[in-house]
């Protein structure tokens, strides 16, 4: 288990990365917080030949409000959203869903940048992504391209980055008063990847959503918003106009098989959580069905 | 704590004023691990040292045509390139059978494979290199050419006439078959107010230790000896098996055990790839090292369980059980392992179902069958957990068949308390075994009747808990009749050797060995306490084979019961040496002296006469003080080996509280209970927490791991992330309690604790899910418990 051999640049910034990359194209990976990256390379996975470390640049760092905008840098850490009093404020979720990604140590290390370009569908970052309407900033040869989440992700491990791309921030719309959040996933072991998980955003107008984004993850090659949701959005819920949602939900969902759940089980288990996102963000204990119909 | 028997004349050499026995005192090895000042074998770099990599078949079943290693031979760094052919010129192989269990039968091995690969990670090549990673580099440009064959995997219909037998030397692939029956089990079912049956299905899974598998060996050409660094359990049966199948002189063959990373069994074989390397360091004439990665141990490492047993049991309406029968089929991989076998799992299933209970009615088969999947071997608690959680199933099936509570049949059926010494239907023989009070205080320890009232009191508002019992009995302190009668050289008695040094401190050398269990505390707490001496002047020597006297190492929760009465006894002489001495010295009698506190004190007023480093003073640099004729003996020896009992049956219960989630099929565990019974308690610590990591690893098998093969016999989950090790953020608190009953065949009275846990955790957690959902009207006898298991279970997906 030991990678095989490769060349190492450290970038001294954003434009001396993107050249290191545009003369190595394919041959080279960019090392962020190199939790997806090394095991992969012990494992004999991928053997980049050359390693572009961007950890020392700073120009990736921070996270900040400016106006209506939360802007974080691609190398906002894992612990980061656990910490920053900004994502408290302004997209709460992040909080919620950084808790369950991996354990500490690898919360130190591993980066939102990693983690969006990784693309693991089971991983929770990217399903929040989609539920906060990110734009994920991205430079390459041809100068900078804004890219919203849900075009973003494309496939297992894959993404609009092309191997001369960097990705150098996030930005998300600041919270707004009436917003709600909703974070859960299923997974056996605390730290693991999910085998379902739903990172929701909700705005909340009396008893009804205004607007209700369902970010879910582990059910297929890419996080998914589910469309499904607009059958709740605007509308008195019942348990009956629920259990439709969950149906349309079934329908629209095309999740993989693995070693830990069955397609038939993740579409359980996102009805479940379907319930259970709604009859908390509602506060409407009635609507808690259990996945049933 | 609890002592159903007290026998104060015994305990007499124990029960020292200052004492250590049973009391809690830090480990003397803990410091040094702890600084970071372990010394594990991968920390070892040795002048010439290369490492290997085996190039792993990717294949279950398959020929191999060629290999060409040419481009490999070239790779920067590359020292050899050998294969199976080439090393049986300097290691022969081994066929792991034993003579005491009738008709196993298994093929020759060989150290890498020749001609045939039989699993998928079998060694088919070594390459020889300066360092791991270049090593690495060179196994890609190995080319093997492999005809595939078909694989046999699946357990059930290994023995088809339709399925290809594995060797065809053995003519089928049954490895084993043993069948029981004892009393008049038909009778009893057919007079049984209910008979209840099911099959109850165990996951394969694996002992993963934190510190691989290593080795380094070492030939000296020069002094034609070889040097083996390993992290083994029994580092004279690794002695004996390197000398045998290297044509050497086991006087050639040092083994040396530093520090182990976790064992659990794992580390008590001699796996083909530590032969292999043995051979490479005597052919290349240099130190080689192997150290196993977590992909290749997942592949390589012995597997464990993989059964599946068809159990029945008869019960009368009063809760009385009338019977007991079984039928367990396990696969344990191409060859039964060297040299300890792959049948005793099954055979102490045989041996230990319905061991608690009264009932003389038993019968039994268990088959173990070959199989192209990695092989399988005595893991912790071997044949345990298979034992108990059929037992325990049953015994909750029949409860629930007749309407009584899980704790009340038990009550009526657990063999009494003062009915020992007896025998089970099996031919076990017990000493003194204390199930009604060992279930006694779990019931009062986890407070049952308001257990069972909160549970109650959820289920009405949708919460579904359950409550599992389950009583066990557990096979330690082996004698002979473990391996030595079926012709194994694995010795069942240890050597204690303990001497004063110069200036009154002791050096004491043991042939167990030290794993992370505590062998060095408790060794130095017995000599400690017997002699008189403050532990920090007890420094204990083990793990090496020129070192320490001959004995069996730590396996089998053997090393406290045997090795701590050698130390004992051992003690004891040096203390009368001393006294001896001492009375000269002081014109006394050895009667009128005792040693406390580091100083040969009176025993009438405690008085300090002399202070043991002054002794070894006079002793060691002024004899000609001595009188005429006295000859100082400041070293003891002495060997310990159980005659009385074949094995020291402890026994306990285990309870556990979970909660279920029916629309997720997660299962929450929520607290833990044990009460085991391992005799005199050396240190409460060191027990408490073995039973703890034994527990976690039974839970693990309850809820979590599972090796996961595909039908072509891939293992598909063979790293840290899809292999689920349990981890303490899913672990509930466990709270241990004891009943001591110590065993009088030894005067220390230690009984075993190391398996305990292991043993009985899956039947409780099992129990208590299928208490759970008893108002769901479902039945659940497989593990691990996953949720797709459970959904599947309850109808929900
Ligand atoms: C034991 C363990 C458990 C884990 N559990 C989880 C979990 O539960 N959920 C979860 O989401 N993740 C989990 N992870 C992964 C972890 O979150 C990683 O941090 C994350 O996937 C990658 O982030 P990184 O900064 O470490 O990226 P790296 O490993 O450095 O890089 C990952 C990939 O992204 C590319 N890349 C990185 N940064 C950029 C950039 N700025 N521009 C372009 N490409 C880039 C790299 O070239 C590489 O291909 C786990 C990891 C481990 C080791």
């Amino acid at each position: 288990m030991k990678a095989a051999a490769f060349a190492y640049a450290r970038a001294t910034s954003v434009a001396n990365a993107l050249e290191l990359l545009a003369v190595h194209g394919e041959k080279a990976r960019v090392l962020s917080g190199g939790q997806s990256l090394i095991p992969a390379m012990n494992l004999r996975l991928v053997a980049p030949e050359v390693i572009v470390d961007i950890g020392d640049l700073a120009e990736l760092r921070g996270i900040v409000v400016k106006g209506d905008t939360l802007v974080m840098g691609a190398l906002t850490r894992h612990a980061d959203l656990l910490k920053s009093s900004d994502i408290v404020k302004c997209a709460p979720l992040l909080g919620a869903a950084a808790a369950h990604v991996a354990h500490p140590a690898i919360r130190n290390r591993g980066t939102i940048g990693g983690s969006l370009a990784q693309a693991d569908p089971a991983s929770e970052l990217p399903a929040c992504m989609l539920a906060l309407g990110a734009t994920i900033v991205v430079h390459g040869p041809g100068g900078e391209r804004r890219i919203a989440a849900e075009d973003f992700f494309t496939g297992i491990y894959e993404t609009q980055l092309a191997p001369q791309d960097l990705l150098v921030a996030i930005e998300l719309p600041v919270a707004r008063t009436g917003s709600a959040h909703f974070f859960q996933e299923f997974a056996r072991r605390h730290g693991d990847y999910a085998i379902v998980g739903l990172a929701a955003q909700a705005m909340l107008q009396g008893d009804r959503f205004a607007d209700l984004r369902l970010g879910y993850f582990a059910v297929g090659d890419k996080p998914v918003l589910a469309k499904a949701a607009s059958k709740l959005a605007g509308a008195t819920i019942t348990p009956a106009l629920l259990a439709e949602a969950s149906d349309a939900l079934s329908h629209e969902l095309d999740p993989h098989e693995d070693q830990q759940a069955t397609p038939a089980m993740r579409r359980h288990l996102a009805r479940v959580l379907l319930a259970r996102c709604v009859a908390s963000l509602l506060n409407r204990p009635d609507l808690n069905i259990g996945g049933r119909s | 704590m609890s002592s159903i028997r007290s026998n104060p004349q015994r305990l007499s050499v124990l029960d020292r004023p200052n004492s250590y026995i049973g009391k809690t005192v830090p480990r003397p090895n803990l410091d040094r691990l702890l600084q970071g000042r372990g010394s594990y074998v991968s920390d070892m770099e040795l002048p010439r040292m290369a490492h290997v990599v085996f190039l792993r078949s990717p294949y279950a079943h398959a020929e191999i045509v060629s290999i060409d290693a040419a481009a490999a031979r070239r790779m920067p760094g590359v020292i050899a390139v050998v294969t199976g052919k080439e090393l049986a010129d300097v290691i022969t192989p081994w066929i792991g059978v034993l003579s005491h269990l009738k008709g196993l039968k298994s093929a020759p091995q060989s150290a890498i494979a020749v001609d045939r690969v039989c699993w998928q990670g079998e060694a088919v090549a070594a390459i020889v290199a300066t360092s791991r990673a270049a090593a690495e580099d060179a196994v890609e440009h190995v080319g093997v050419e492999y005809r595939e064959l078909e694989a046999v995997t699946d357990m059930r219909t290994a023995l088809d006439p339709a399925t290809p037998v594995i060797h065809a030397s053995l003519g089928d692939n049954l490895a084993f078959e043993r069948i029981l029956d004892a009393g008049a089990v038909d009778q009893a079912f057919a007079g049984s107010d209910a008979v209840v049956e099911a099959e109850f299905i165990f996951g394969r899974h694996t002992g993963v230790t934190l510190e691989p598998r290593s080795v380094v060996a070492d030939w000296d050409a020069a002094e034609a000896r070889l040097t083996i660094y390993q992290g083994t359990q029994a580092p004279h049966m690794v002695q004996n098996i390197a000398a045998l199948h290297l044509g050497l002189r086991e006087a050639q063959v040092r083994v040396v055990c530093k520090d182990v990373g976790g064992s659990f069994g794992i580390k008590v074989h001699i796996y083909a790839d530590e032969m292999a390397t043995y051979a490479l360091a005597k052919l290349l004439r240099r130190p080689i090292k192997f150290v196993a990665d977590r992909v290749e141990s997942f592949n390589t490492d012995i597997h464990a369980r993989d059964h599946r047993c068809k159990g029945k049991i008869g019960v009368q309406r009063d809760g009385t059980i009338t019977a007991f029968e079984i039928d367990d089929l396990t696969g344990i991989g191409p060859y039964s392992m060297y040299p300890r076998t792959s049948a005793i799992e099954a055979n102490q299933v045989v041996n230990l179902v319905g061991g608690p209970y009264t009932t003389k009615n038993y019968r039994a088969r268990a088959r173990v069958v070959f199989q192209n999947k990695n092989v399988m071997c005595q893991y912790r608690a071997v044949g345990h957990p298979i034992a108990c959680s059929v037992t325990e199933g049953l015994v909750d099936l029949a409860a629930m068949k007749i309407g009584m509570d899980p704790v009340e049949i038990r009550r009526r059926n657990l063999i009494a308390d003062d009915a020992y010494p007896c025998a089970s239907p099996s031919g076990l023989r017990f000493e003194q075994l204390s199930h009604h009070a060992s279930l006694a205080k779990i019931v009062e320890m986890m407070n049952y009747e308001a257990l069972r009232a909160e549970q109650a009191a959820l289920r009405k508002q949708g919460i579904h808990r359950g409550i599992g019992i389950a009583s066990f009995i557990e096979v330690t302190n082996p004698s002979a009749a473990f391996y030595g009668v079926g012709g194994a050289k694995i010795s069942s008695q240890d050597g204690v050797a303990v001497r004063l040094d110069a200036q009154g401190s002791v050096i004491c050398q043991t042939s167990i060995t030290e794993q992370g269990q505590g062998s060095q505390s408790l060794t130095a707490q017995i000599v400690g306490s017997v002699l008189g001496v403050s532990m920090d002047r007890v420094r204990v020597i083990l793990g090496d084979t020129d070192m320490t006297p001959y004995g069996g190492g730590t396996w089998a929760s053997r090393g406290a019961g045997i090795g701590g009465e050698a130390a004992l006894q051992a003690t004891k002489i040096l203390r009368k040496n001393i006294l001896d001495v001492a009375a000269v010295i002081l014109q006394s009698t050895p009667a009128e002296l005792d040693i406390i506190d580091n100083a040969v004190v009176n025993v009438s007023d405690g008085a300090r006469r002399i202070e043991l480093d002054e002794l070894a003073r006079i002793v060691y640099f002024r004899p000609d003080t001595l009188p005429p004729g006295i000859q100082p003996e400041p070293m003891a020896t002495r060997h310990y080996v159980p005659r009385d009992y074949p094995f020291a049956f402890t026994n306990g219960v285990q309870a556990a509280w979970v909660e279920v989630d029916t629309d997720t099929g997660f299962v929450k565990l929520l607290k833990h209970w044990v009460v085991e019974d391992c005799g005199t308690i050396i240190n409460p610590q060191l027990v408490d927490e073995q039973i703890r990591g034994g527990v976690v690893q039974g839970l693990g098998a309850a809820l979590f791991e599972k090796c996961v093969y595909d039908d072509r016999g891939q293992l598909t989950n063979a790293n840290m992330a899809d292999y689920l090790v349990p981890m303490s953020g899913e672990m509930p608190d466990i709270d241990v309690g004891h009943v001591v009953s110590p065993t009088r065949e030894s005067e220390l009275g230690a009984k075993g604790a190391g398996e305990a846990g292991t043993a009985g955790a899956a039947a409780a957690v099992a129990n208590a899910v299928n208490d759970a959902l008893k108002p769901f009207g479902t039945m659940i006898t497989e593990i691990p418990l996953t949720p797709q298991v459970i959904l599947s279970a309850l109808g929900r997906i």
